[in-house]
Formats: C-alpha cells, sequence, structure tokens
C-alpha cells in the first residue's frame, strides 16, 4: 500500500526546486501531498520539490546519481536527451530492471555534451504525478551570450490519480474536453460538420486531458502561485523553457517582447527571432530575451486553450503580470485529416466541399470530396479516410486504427496547432538550423513508421500494433547506421515523438550539414516529418510518443542498436 | 514458473553468443543491405568487440570540404533510398541487452510488465443511460437502461440491464445480458452472451449483436434473440447527443423492436410489436452526473396493437420523462 494511504501525515511537497550539482548527487523519491490554487492531491516528489531538483551538471565531468526510492512501488528516472551508455537510460524493462521499493540506484555515467534536457520517471504513470525534473549542463566554455539564466519548467498537476484519468480516456466520452464543437457554433460550415460527423471523429480533439483537471505549472507554480523572474533593465535573460508535462503542448510568449531562439532540444541552432513558439511534450528550447524595464507575463498557454501556465518577468520587484486572456479554442482542418497538406493554411470556411457523392453504401468509410479547394477544382480528390491499402505491409491493419491519412505531407513549417492563423513570428521547425556543423552522410536506406490509433477506443499504436503486442520485434539498427525515418501520422493528434540515448536530424530543407538534432520531434496531425538517424549508440533504447497516456495505451517500441559490446560493457 | 527458469537458463550462455556473429541466433532472414562505407569499421572480429564512443560534433568521414552539400536538396531524394531493412548486424545478439548487464533474470520480468502495462491496459465502467420516471395519462412509472464492461480497447466482459415499471405496481419488464464483446471493426463490437428475462416471465435467450459508433456519431446497439422457446427476436436503439453547450445536451433516441412470431403469453404479435422515439435534453452538472427531462413516443404495430387494444390498453402514447445519466 502506498505510503500516502496508510493514514500517514504527508509532507507537503515544495513548489520549485533547489539545485544538486556536482560529481555525486542523490535523488530521493517520495510520497508528498502538493496544493496549488484550488488544486491538491498526491504527489511523488523528488528531494521534497514538485518538480524535482535542478540537476546542474558541467561538460566533460562524470556524474554518479544515487536514485533512493521510498516508494511502495518500483520506480525509475529517466535522462531526458543524455547521451549515456544505455544501461544507465532509465526505462525499466529496456535498459534496467527499475528500482524496486527501498532500493537505491546508482546512476554513473560521463556528461559527453551540454544543453537544456530534463528528468522524468520511466515507471507506470509517476511523471504525472510530479517525478520530473529539470536538467541543465554548462558548456566547458563561458556563454557570453547572456547575464542571467532561468528554469522554465512548464508542466501539469492534477489532484487525479493518473489511472484514472487513463481509465476516463479509456471510457471515452471526451471526458476533459470542454470545448467541443457546438450546434449553434458558426465556425464551421454545415458540409464540414457532416464530413466530421461522418468520421467519427471530433475536430476539438485537440488534447486529450485538458485544463478541466489540470492546473498549468511553472517551475511547480500554477497561476494563482504569483512565480516571478527578476530581471535588470538592459539584461539578456536566458529562458531554458522545458516541456515537462503528461500531456500538454503549451503556446509560449511574452507578449511585448520578442525571444531568440538559440537552442532546440539541447543542441544548438542558429538564432532565430520569434514572438511565439509552440513547445511539443518533452521539448527543450533555450531562449534569450531583453524585456524592456516593467512587468512582462511570461504565458504558456495550453495548445487546446482550456488554461495556462504564467510566470511574471520583471524588474519591479513584487510586481506581478496580467496575463492576456486565454485564445479561442482551436478546430482541427482538413490538413490535420491528411486530406491536402496544401490547404492547411488555407481558410477552408471558404472552401465549399461537394458531399453529393458520398457513397454510404460502402460502410461510410469513403468520402470523395470534389473540388475541396478552390485552386484544385479541375483534380477532383477521390478519398478514403481509412483506405488501409495505403498503409505499407508491416502495418498491422484492425480495430486499432481508425485512419488513414490519405495524402499525407510533410509539415514541418506548420508553426502548430493553433498558431497558423496569428499575425505575429511563430516558430516553425523549418526555421531550425544547428549552428555547429553535423558530419557529412548520406542515409544508406530509409524506413517508414506509421503513427496509429483509434480515438474511440484509446488505443494508440505504432504500425498498428501496440506496444503490449509486440515483445520480441524490436525496431532494428546496424551500428553507425545511417538511416532515413519517416513518419506517418495517420492520426488526427500531433505526436511527441522520442528517441532515447540519439539525436536525430530534422529533414526540415536545411543542408544535410546543419540539419537541427533533436531527441523529440512533433509529427503534425495527418502529416509526415523525416529525421536522418546516424545509430551510433549500442544498446537498447526506448522509442515513444511523449503524450504519457498515448505511451500507455501502447504507442510505444524498443530501438536497438547492434551489434553491441556484450564483453566490455558487462566487464 | 518454468518458463522462467527455462528463459533464465538460455540467458546465461547469452554473453558468449552475443560475441559470435557467425550464429545469428534470431534472424529472421533479413534482405542484406548493400551497405556503403560508413565512417567507421562495420564489423569488428569476432570476440573482441570494441566499439569507440563517437564524440559530439566528430569529423565528417571523408572529405568533402571540396563540396558544398548545405544547398542540397536532400529531402528529395528520399525516393531512391532503399527500403531494405535492417543490415545482417542488426541482428546480432544479445536479443535484449539489458539482460547482458544486469542479468536476465530480472530484466525477463521487467521486461514482461513493461511491455504488459503499455498497451494492455483493462478497465471498468458502469453506465446509467436512462434512469428515469415516465409519466403517462395519471400512470407514473419508472425505467433503467444500464450497461457495464470490464475488459480493455478489444475484449470486453459486458453486463447491460433494463427494465421497467409502474410505482404502484410490481416491476413489470426486467432483463440481463452477460456478453462478450468482441472488436470487428474501429468502431464495433460483436457482441455475443446470454440474456435473461426476469419479468414478466423468467426466459433464457441466446443474444448476438453489434454495438458501436454509426457514421455521423450515432450509437448503435442491434441484437438478434433466441429464446428457450424457439422464439426469435430482434431490437435496434440508435442514439445521437447533440451538443447545445457544453453542458447541454439533447438526445434523439429510437428503438424498434421485432418478433418473427407471435407470442402470445407477452402480447407480442409478428412484426414491430414496439417502437419508440424519445428526445432526451439533459444537463452535465458534471460529466458524470447529468439529470434530464424528456418526451418519448411509444407505440406498438399491427398484432401487438390489437392484443393491447382487446386488453384495454392504448396502442400508442406520449410520456413525460425526468430522469438522471449517469456513470462510473
Amino acid at each position: 500500500m502506498p505510503g500516502w494511504a496508510r493514514g500517514q501525515s504527508l509532507t507537503h511537497a515544495r513548489r520549485g526546486f533547489g539545485e544538486v550539482s556536482g560529481e555525486r548527487i542523490a535523488l530521493t523519491i517520495g510520497d508528498h501531498h502538493f496544493t496549488t490554487g484550488a488544486r491538491s492531491g498526491h504527489a511523488v516528489a523528488v528531494n521534497g520539490s514538485v518538480p524535482g531538483p535542478l540537476v546542474r551538471l558541467r561538460e566533460g565531468q562524470d556524474v554518479t546519481i544515487d536514485v533512493i526510492n521510498t516508494l511502495a512501488e518500483d520506480s525509475s528516472i529517466h535522462w531526458h536527451g543524455l547521451l549515456l551508455p544505455f544501461q544507465y537510460d532509465g526505462v525499466p524493462g529496456i535498459s534496467f530492471p527499475g528500482i524496486k521499493p527501498g532500493e537505491t540506484f546508482r546512476y554513473s555515467f560521463p556528461v559527453r555534451q551540454n544543453g537544456t534536457y530534463w528528468w522524468h520517471s520511466h515507471s507506470d504513470l509517476q511523471e504525472q504525478q510530479g517525478l520530473y525534473g529539470p536538467l541543465v549542463i554548462d558548456a566547458a566554455e563561458p556563454d557570453t551570450r547572456y547575464e542571467r539564466d532561468y528554469v522554465v519548467l512548464l508542466s501539469e498537476f492534477t489532484p487525479r490519480h493518473p489511472h484514472e484519468i487513463a481509465r476516463m480516456l479509456a471510457v471515452g466520452e471526451h471526458y476533459f474536453n470542454r470545448q467541443m464543437t457546438t450546434v449553434g457554433d458558426g465556425s464551421m460550415s454545415a458540409e464540414e460538420r457532416l464530413m466530421w460527423g461522418e468520421m467519427r471523429m471530433n475536430p476539438r480533439d485537440i488534447s486529450d486531458v485538458t485544463g478541466a483537471t489540470y492546473t498549468y505549472l511553472v517551475n511547480g507554480h500554477g497561476p494563482a502561485d504569483d512565480l516571478s523572474f527578476a530581471f535588470t533593465p538592459g539584461e539578456r535573460v536566458r529562458l531554458r523553457v522545458i516541456n515537462g508535462s503528461a500531456m500538454t503542448f503549451f503556446n509560449v510568449r511574452i507578449p511585448g517582447t520578442s525571444m531568440t531562439v538559440i537552442a532546440a532540444d539541447g543542441q544548438e541552432v542558429e538564432p532565430v527571432e520569434v514572438d511565439e513558439f509552440q513547445i511539443g511534450t518533452a521539448e527543450t528550447y533555450d531562449v534569450i530575451v531583453t524585456p524592456q524595464a516593467g512587468t512582462h507575463a511570461l504565458v504558456a498557454e495550453a495548445m487546446d486553450r482550456s488554461g495556462m501556465g504564467v510566470a511574471t518577468l520583471t524588474s519591479a520587484a513584487g510586481a506581478i503580470a496580467t496575463p492576456p486572456p486565454l485564445r479561442e479554442p482551436v478546430t482541427l482542418t482538413m490538413a490535420d485529416m491528411g486530406m491536402h497538406g496544401g490547404m492547411g493554411a488555407m481558410d477552408h470556411s471558404g472552401a465549399a466541399m461537394d458531399h453529393s457523392g458520398m457513397d454510404h453504401a460502402a460502410m461510410g468509410h469513403a468520402m470523395p470530396t470534389q473540388g475541396a479547394a478552390p485552386g484544385n477544382a479541375s483534380e477532383p480528390m477521390d478519398h478514403s479516410m481509412r483506405d488501409t491499402a495505403l498503409l505499407p505491409p508491416q502495418v498491422e491493419v484492425g480495430p486499432g486504427i481508425d485512419m488513414v491519412a490519405p495524402m499525407p505531407v510533410d509539415r514541418m513549417d506548420f508553426p502548430g496547432l493553433g498558431l497558423d492563423t496569428v499575425s505575429h513570428r511563430v516558430l516553425r521547425y523549418t526555421d531550425l538550423v544547428a549552428r555547429d556543423a553535423n558530419p557529412h552522410r548520406m542515409p544508406e536506406r530509409q524506413l517508414e513508421i506509421h503513427l496509429t490509433g483509434n480515438m474511440e477506443r484509446y488505443m494508440w499504436s505504432f504500425d498498428g500494433k501496440r506496444f503490449n503486442a509486440v515483445t520480441d520485434d524490436p525496431i532494428r539498427f546496424g551500428f553507425d547506421e545511417r538511416v532515413r525515418v519517416k513518419l506517418v501520422n495517420d492520426t488526427m493528434m500531433a505526436h511527441p515523438i522520442h528517441l532515447h540515448g540519439h539525436f536525430f536530424e530534422l529533414v526540415n530543407g536545411a543542408g544535410m550539414m546543419n540539419q537541427p538534432r533533436k531527441h523529440t520531434l512533433v509529427v503534425q496531425p495527418g502529416s509526415t516529418a523525416t529525421f536522418d538517424l546516424t545509430a551510433n549508440e549500442p544498446g537498447d533504447w526506448a522509442f515513444h510518443c511523449h503524450l504519457l497516456y498515448h505511451m500507455h495505451a501502447g504507442m510505444m517500441q524498443t530501438v536497438t542498436v547492434r551489434p553491441f559490446p556484450a564483453a566490455e560493457a558487462a566487464a | 514458473m518454468r518458463g522462467a527458469i527455462i528463459l533464465a537458463a538460455l540467458a546465461l550462455p547469452m554473453p558468449a553468443m552475443a560475441q559470435d556473429h557467425s550464429q545469428h541466433q534470431h534472424t529472421p532472414a533479413p534482405t542484406p543491405a548493400p551497405t556503403p562505407t560508413p565512417s567507421e569499421p562495420q564489423e569488428p572480429p569476432a570476440g573482441s568487440i570494441r566499439i569507440r564512443l563517437p564524440t559530439r560534433n566528430a569529423p565528417p568521414p571523408a572529405d568533402h570540404s571540396a563540396m558544398d552539400h548545405s544547398q542540397m536538396d536532400h529531402s528529395a531524394m528520399t525516393a531512391n533510398l532503399p527500403a531494405s531493412g535492417p543490415p545482417p548486424r542488426a541482428f546480432d545478439g544479445p536479443a535484449h541487452a539489458a539482460a547482458a548487464i544486469w542479468g536476465e533474470e530480472a530484466m525477463e520480468v521487467a521486461r514482461a510488465r513493461n511491455h504488459e502495462i503499455h498497451g494492455g491496459g483493462t478497465y471498468a465502467t458502469l453506465l446509467v443511460e436512462r434512469a428515469e420516471a415516465r409519466f403517462h395519462d395519471g400512470e407514473e412509472g419508472y425505467l433503467w437502461d444500464a450497461q457495464g464492461w470490464y475488459g480493455d480497447a478489444l475484449d470486453k466482459l459486458v453486463v447491460k440491464t433494463e427494465g421497467e415499471g409502474s410505482f404502484d405496481g410490481p416491476i413489470e419488464e426486467a432483463e440481463v445480458q452477460l456478453l462478450w464483446g468482441h472488436a470487428i471493426t474501429p468502431w464495433f463490437d460483436l457482441q455475443a452472451g446470454l440474456r435473461l428475462d426476469v419479468k414478466p416471465d423468467v426466459t433464457p435467450q441466446l443474444a448476438l449483436g453489434v454495438q458501436g459508433l454509426a457514421p455521423y456519431n450515432i450509437h448503435v446497439d442491434a441484437a438478434a434473440f433466441l429464446s428457450d422457446r424457439g422464439d426469435v427476436t430482434a431490437r435496434i436503439e440508435a442514439e445521437h447527443d447533440m451538443r447545445l453547450t457544453q453542458r447541454l445536451i439533447l438526445q434523439p433516441r429510437v428503438e424498434a423492436e421485432f418478433s418473427a412470431q407471435d407470442i402470445p403469453e407477452l402480447g407480442v404479435g409478428a412484426g414491430l410489436p414496439h417502437l419508440s422515439a424519445g428526445l432526451r435534453l439533459r444537463y452535465e452538472i458534471a460529466r458524470e452526473f447529468a439529470p434530464y427531462v424528456g418526451v418519448e413516443y411509444e407505440a406498438a404495430t399491427g398484432r401487438t396493437a390489437d392484443l393491447r387494444r382487446a386488453a384495454g390498453e392504448d396502442a400508442s402514447g406520449i410520456a413525460l420523462l425526468v430522469g438522471v445519466r449517469t456513470f462510473f
């Protein structure tokens, strides 16, 4: 029985975190109580805080981290974005056996990189409960680009037990969605409504779990907790924005202040100035801001706009910024169905759809649309939203696939759901250019992986196979092999896909040697995204959607890189 | 337990086997890919595997400095790359790298658990779709309609119950169904099992049907029944939630029953003995608790209507409803 159910008085976890550094670090995982605003409940804290402490390392050092599990269940810590021997990657069942109750596990590895990362539990759904924290590795050389350095760790708190959230998602009913389309809502044409209905889909399925149960946190502080970051006018402030949430994409902006993106997923990129960026779950972006004297709101708006995390950036001690109101909810478009990539930026309200040719006899799956876009009137499309003949043979077709994107296209130039219509500058993957050149190597082969799911049954998978069904059929790479991996999203949700232990390079139109290196890649709904991977980290690695409940529902795989130097590593 | 011992035993020689690249223990015959020269030697000699960990920003393998690759459109060449599957070295042992470090015994359990909890979730729920009082011509009755399930995304044990009665009399109709539901399409389950009518007579029946979500988000539950007396009947229910606001929902609902034969003891005639069409307007105070008001037209047709009229009852009528929809 967990401690919180044993009638013990739990200590309240601190909001936010201290810092641990050096060559020997100890992290203690324990049950606590957590409160923010009106929400209060059980949490799993590390060293007594949610999030856990900032682990601050220096490039080139060796580190030994003892993780003490005082929970009544197994636990683990995964170092998200770190290059390390796979056995210290922290995924129970893939890299190590996990940490039993009462046990201490010793992680030990050299620090081979610098940048902004984070760490979190990979056991059960503990990440949702608070078991996560920031990880910053200072470069070996001093960095003169900024005077102040803040971690901005975005996450959520819910008083609900994560198992209960998982159950509600499985039961259906759009339990957490309070922004469904209504009958009187004029934002969609009748034809579009019929089309969504015909597909049995909901164009407001932006986020599975929402502000209906989440309080969005910045460094463990909810909007009611008045977190503020101080600066002196004229200072350049580095914000290390980490999306450590379980299920939320955030739109990050500081109204009135531009941000210069200098790193993505801990890797340096050519500076890009933007007014707003969307950060997928598990991604990190480092930005430098030079705010004008005064008080500014740092806003992390949930992508579905059901809530926001808020902090104050101020040069006046004690001042609290007033955040802007939430913007209108986001509605999915044809492009998000993989219907027609070119329509992504178009105004759909004017795109009259002729559904008169619908073939309802064919089980309602067929959905021919004629002249879907004005510019394409001469090219009538004949689309089915579940034409399984479009899938490559490795995809297992079954009830777990409710949609096959008919014409998925690469949308690396898409700034994220809801940000394609704002008038200011928004970051796109196509803006990212690696600052430091990568080795030039052509891929040797290509691999296509389909992201598949069934919204109604809450099944999520790669290639139609949930992780519980692929016990010994990993995705295999030869050591040092360079492979172009194309992810095809046959669902209407954006998935942040994370590969452990490696950086891959986004095929985003940047020159081959300057493709940005990332550990997590958002694949937009009904779209494709491609990366080049040099599989040069031997061992077994997790590969999964970083939406926690998608991974929990099966969207996970093991990646093996062989040969693996067994004799050497065992010694 | 026996399996665990066998697996553990299998695991023991693994480190040794892992070094022997000539024995590809688990190679499902990959197509050997033409392997262009990578930056490192590909196949280290057996028994002396040493892999140099690449350093950050490792130098390019070959001297491409004379060429400007930065402007090449590499994305266009994807089509030319072979989808050849992994090279032979990707199948080298051990099967599970962590077993070589932490031991297969510990890893086997953790690995099984890791697979099991990512996709195999079993859940339970109970939905009381209708629990209502019905007012019709001065008569006050009640009705319940609930179903629960236990299982995963594909297979479920389903329990359904519905029944009705009048407040000043005994239960008039009551039935329970126990079904196994199996996903046959992304949206529909096939359901098969037993139906037991408790009232008016105890009648065991076999049930076979489909339940799921039809296009335009119409919830459909259709089943055929075979009673122990050989009577064949069927029932189809369809309902749709129209969201007027985020909490106010109008639900049209139709239900029709069919009978292949006269069942005099139940007052049922062959054909379409019973039809109903209702509208329920509910307000979700919480998702789990939504009181509603409604109106329902109900009719018996054909021979059933005759039987009803002969018994002095109305063949059709309109009832006003007050109830609550709830789930757990």
